[in-house]
């Protein structure tokens, strides 16, 4: 009985019991409506602290605020804008010269500097900026040697003064030149080989083949890189207030600690805002462009220009260069300095530092981790506006400086707990005093805030890479959404849980401005301890807890490096 | 009779974005049902509305004496008891084709589960790959593993989105045989979706053909060959050319051909004009016709030529001669109608269909 009209009623079907009749879940679309709003209530969380400092662009100034306006803020904005101008310098020329270098010709140590170039990927700014304080102070190995080398006394030879604003944005560019060098080397890589050879055979030489067709197409991949290296910029705290810098980020601690004025530092925070969105909207941007680039199907393999002679060691030299500054040198003087310390340093204090950082950063990670899922699952089961809004919301975080994320953090804590203790005073007749704020609620949930974004970017891609027709497959064949996630998801998504793991793992334990605000009282963390000691002219004493951060620092760029050697076959010219 | 699967006036989709409109069709017990139609006609839409996937927005779907989707409420897929093949088969990489095939199997003990992973290895003849993983099969054994693993829950209906289309175009109608195969003796009930006639023709009982979301019509292969109700139908299935005619009484028209007879009444008006569609093995060659055509172009297909005829008014058909008849283009050869069944519609001002289209 199959006709194009069948029209029989339901008179003549099998009546279903009420029972069966949707016993089931009911669900709109393929997922569950839970799953939608758990997910934007998370994200609508995480997003509390970036809220509430955009909110106080609206608030009225207050008189802090003109006080900052007319001193010291254009000292600032100025200073944060030679800082920038500094780093995009350094970065560039770091950058994207030794992503040409690698990825299109042949010298000596090639293979070695594609991954190596990684390392000061590792050497967080705040610590290779008072590695260095110490190198060339009066007292450091390097005056030392050239006195006893030459005999000249104080005063009698010039060395530059590390402690400035030069200083700040040569320090930073040593350390944020990979975010360029990756991206960049990225785009020259995937760059049809084809266009390249066509520009040869009309006429044009290597040199000019790079600068009038790699080096532009390559733009888009340099301009993504170079905002998320200015990003790193502006959130420094530790190097600038080491080298006594005034930008956006020591002027909220200032406010915030000196002035005692949170709207000021807020509103210097909302400011400070600004900014980064303006370098996250140019860093989409170069990036929307960058996805035509590498349309090309068919990759063939490059064929490198061999160098040769002097341009061969002029090659290797511009690699070595950045590597040595940026990571071996410093690396080399807090080992010295570590050792040295070897008696002492390692007590059981030193073992609550650990302690203290591996969990907390353990914790935030995994719960990052258990977010990232729900919210990646989340948006997969329920691909709808709001809940793709709410999920890119809450990846906001790691865009902003921790400065300002524990500002907002802390603010909303603060407000909550004054309500609860009002409110259980009034009732109660008991003072509850602060239940959140300065507790490690606080400073998981500022983490949480920050990192979420690398575990969930993780996350993502790797649910990206399993089929819709998967989910499909198995709640055909009765499995719920809950079980799904774990009985398919997970395991296909191994490697990249781990990875998201690692990742946020490692940032929290870099993670300086942020801990320093939120911290319970009398908590240390290893790079809270490291800053503090060095801030008291206790170089050598920092260095153990340093080298720990750079050790593990390390972890994020072996895995890094490993995608990268094992990504593409590169045939020898 | 009890359906076991039973769509209707299903809408799929809202308002000017409805994707399906109106969808009727029912499947017995053990039925083998098609959705056949080009890309982008709805059928895959229907189909993942019956798993559950797609919400409806008008009509009810039944499975088994079960509502299982009205407008606003659905039951979640895997409340359904429906098995589905998927066109890029969804095997689960980091699972064994034995733990593939027992995925769904969760509610029975060990030893049944075993028991049954067994034998629906067995039944599509892969006893011995048990403990191999997908990437280490051809592409043919995954398809096989991906309708055990359907069919290991003994759904109430077997759902295939297009299962042949990554296979080898020469494959497919075996393969598609070998299924039917499968799916008859365990008396399965399913539903395929598909763009290929022959994959229809080659595994269905009943063939609903879509077009622009809406089924045109429902019935076996060889009804749908013969008798289209429509222009969409008669443009779809197989090959042929429209050629102008008139009613000459309530059974036959007059052509250029001559006069063709059906044995139902076409039911067109006496007076106005009218088309009837002529298949490529509806004409044969003639020395002695009086019908005169000019070959136009011929493509070789092996035991036959497909040839495209000119006739006298300018209008064109598609013939089929064994090829040890070979004119070649520019010739004049003699053609008579040799039509068994007549399909004549009513002509809405659009010229005959181009010939050689499909």
């Amino acid at each position: 009985m199959a006709t194009a009209t069948a029209a029989e009623g339901p008179a003549d079907r099998p009546q279903p019991s009420p029972r069966r009749d949707f016993a089931g879940v009911l669900t709109r679309g393929a997922g569950g409506r839970l799953w939608a709003i758990g997910t934007v209530t998370l994200a609508v969380l995480l997003a509390v602290p970036v809220l509430v400092i955009l909110g106080f662009l609206l608030v009225p100034s207050g008189a802090t605020w003109h006080h900052l306006a007319s001193t010291v803020l254009p000292d600032y904005v100025a200073n944060s804008l030679l800082l920038m101008l500094g780093v995009t310098l350094g970065t560039l020329v770091g950058g994207v010269g030794t992503a040409w270098l690698t990825s299109m010709c042949r010298f000596p140590g090639r293979g070695f500097f594609e991954w190596a170039l990684l390392l000061p990927m590792a050497m967080p700014a705040y610590i290779i900026a008072y590695t260095y304080t110490g190198l060339l102070d009066f007292a450091g190995p390097l005056q030392s040697g050239l006195r006893q080398l030459t005999g000249w006394g104080y005063g009698d030879y010039w060395v530059p003064e590390v402690r400035s604003l030069p200083g700040a944005a040569v320090m930073l560019s040593l350390v944020l030149y990979p975010y360029v060098y990756l991206l960049t080397r990225a785009a020259f890589l995937g760059q049809s080989i084809c266009v390249l050879d066509v520009s040869r055979t009309l006429g044009n030489g290597p040199w000019r083949t790079f600068l009038t067709v790699a080096l532009p197409l390559a733009r888009p991949a340099i301009a993504a890189g170079l905002s998320l290296a200015l990003m790193e910029t502006l959130a420094d705290y530790g190097t600038v207030q080491y080298f006594g810098v005034q930008t956006f980020t020591t002027g909220i601690f200032r406010t915030w600690y000196g002035l005692g004025d949170p709207a000021g530092a807020a509103q210097l925070a909302a400011l400070l805002l600004g900014f980064i969105l303006v370098l996250i909207t140019l860093e989409r941007y170069s990036r929307r462009h960058a996805r035509y680039h590498h349309t090309s199907q068919r990759h063939q393999a490059i064929r490198r220009y061999r160098l040769g002679g002097w341009r061969a060691a002029a090659a290797t030299l511009f690699c070595a260069l950045p590597l040595l500054l940026g990571f071996l040198i410093p690396a080399g003087q807090l080992s010295v300095w570590a050792v040295s310390l070897a008696d002492t340093a390692y007590d059981a204090r030193f073992l609550e530092l650990v302690v203290n950082t591996l969990g907390l950063a353990g914790l935030a990670a995994l719960l990052a981790l258990l977010l990232a899922l729900l919210l990646g699952y989340g948006r997969r089961l329920q691909p709808s506006r709001p809940v793709r809004f709410a999920v890119r919301l809450a990846g906001l975080g790691y865009a902003i400086p921790g400065t300002v994320i524990a500002i907002g953090v802390i603010i909303p804590f603060a407000w909550l707990d004054n309500q609860v203790d009002a409110w259980m005073r009034a009732t109660f007749g008991v003072s509850t005093g602060l239940l959140l704020s300065g507790t490690l609620v606080a400073l998981v949930f500022g983490y949480l805030v920050r990192f979420l974004a690398v575990s969930l970017q993780s996350v993502e891609t790797g649910l990206g890479k399993i089929r819709p027709s998967m989910d499909e497959a198995a709640r055909s064949l009765g499995v719920r959404p809950a079980s799904l996630l774990w009985r398919v998801h997970v395991p296909l998504l191994r490697g990249s849980l781990i990875t998201a793991l690692l990742l946020v793992f490692v940032d929290v334990m870099k993670e300086l401005p942020a801990t320093l605000i939120l911290r319970p009282f009398d908590f240390n963390t290893l790079a809270v301890r490291a800053f503090e000691l060095a801030s008291d002219e206790r170089l050598a004493d920092s260095a153990p807890a340093a080298l720990t951060i750079v050790l593990a620092g390390l972890i994020p760029v072996i895995l890094l490096s490993r995608s990268i050697t094992g990504s593409r076959h590169v045939q020898p010219a | 009779m009890s359906n076991r699967l039973e769509l209707c006036d299903v809408d799929v989709g809202y308002g000017a974005r409805a994707v399906v409109r109106a969808a009727s069709f029912a499947l017995g017990e053990g039925e083998i049902g098609c959705l056949l139609g080009s890309s982008g006609c709805g059928k895959t839409t229907l189909l993942r509305a019956i798993a559950g996937f797609e919400p409806v927005s008008s009509g009810e779907i039944w499975i088994h004496g079960r509502r299982v989707a009205t407008p606003g409420q659905m039951l979640a897929p895997e409340e359904r008891r429906v098995g589905m093949v998927f066109q890029d088969f969804a095997l689960f990489p980091h699972l064994s084709v034995a733990r593939n095939i027992g995925f769904g199997l969760r509610h029975l003990s060990r030893r049944e589960r075993r028991a049954r992973v067994a034998s629906l290895l067995e039944l599509v003849g892969l006893g011995h790959t048990a403990e191999l993983f997908p990437h280490q099969l051809s592409g043919g054994m995954q398809q096989r593993v991906a309708l055990a693993r359907a069919m290991a829950p003994r759904p109430e209906v077997l759902l295939l989105d297009e299962p042949f289309s990554s296979m080898d175009a020469a494959l497919r109608e075996q393969l598609a045989r070998e299924v039917r195969e499968v799916l008859k003796r365990e008396g399965v009930t399913a539903v395929l979706v598909t763009h290929d006639q022959l994959e229809a023709f080659a595994m269905a009982d009943r063939i609903a053909m879509l077009a622009d979301g809406t089924i045109q019509q429902c019935g076996s292969g060889f009804s749908l060959y013969h008798e289209p109700v429509n222009r969409l139908v008669a443009d779809f299935i197989g090959q042929g050319a429209f050629l102008p005619a008139t009613a000459i009484d309530a059974l036959s028209v007059r052509t250029e051909l001559g006069r063709i007879a059906g044995t139902r009444p076409h039911g067109l008006a006496l007076d106005l004009p009218a088309e009837v569609l002529i298949r490529p093995d509806d004409l044969v060659d003639d020395d002695a016709s009086p019908v005169r055509a000019t070959v136009v172009e011929r493509a070789y297909r092996g035991a036959e030529y497909l040839y495209r005829l000119e006739l006298p008014s300018g209008a064109e058909v598609l013939c089929l001669l064994p090829s040890h008849h070979q004119y070649a283009p520019g010739a004049q050869i003699g053609i008579r109608l040799e039509a068994k069944h007549l399909v004549a519609f009513a002509r809405t001002g659009v010229q005959a269909a181009s010939p050689g289209s499909n």
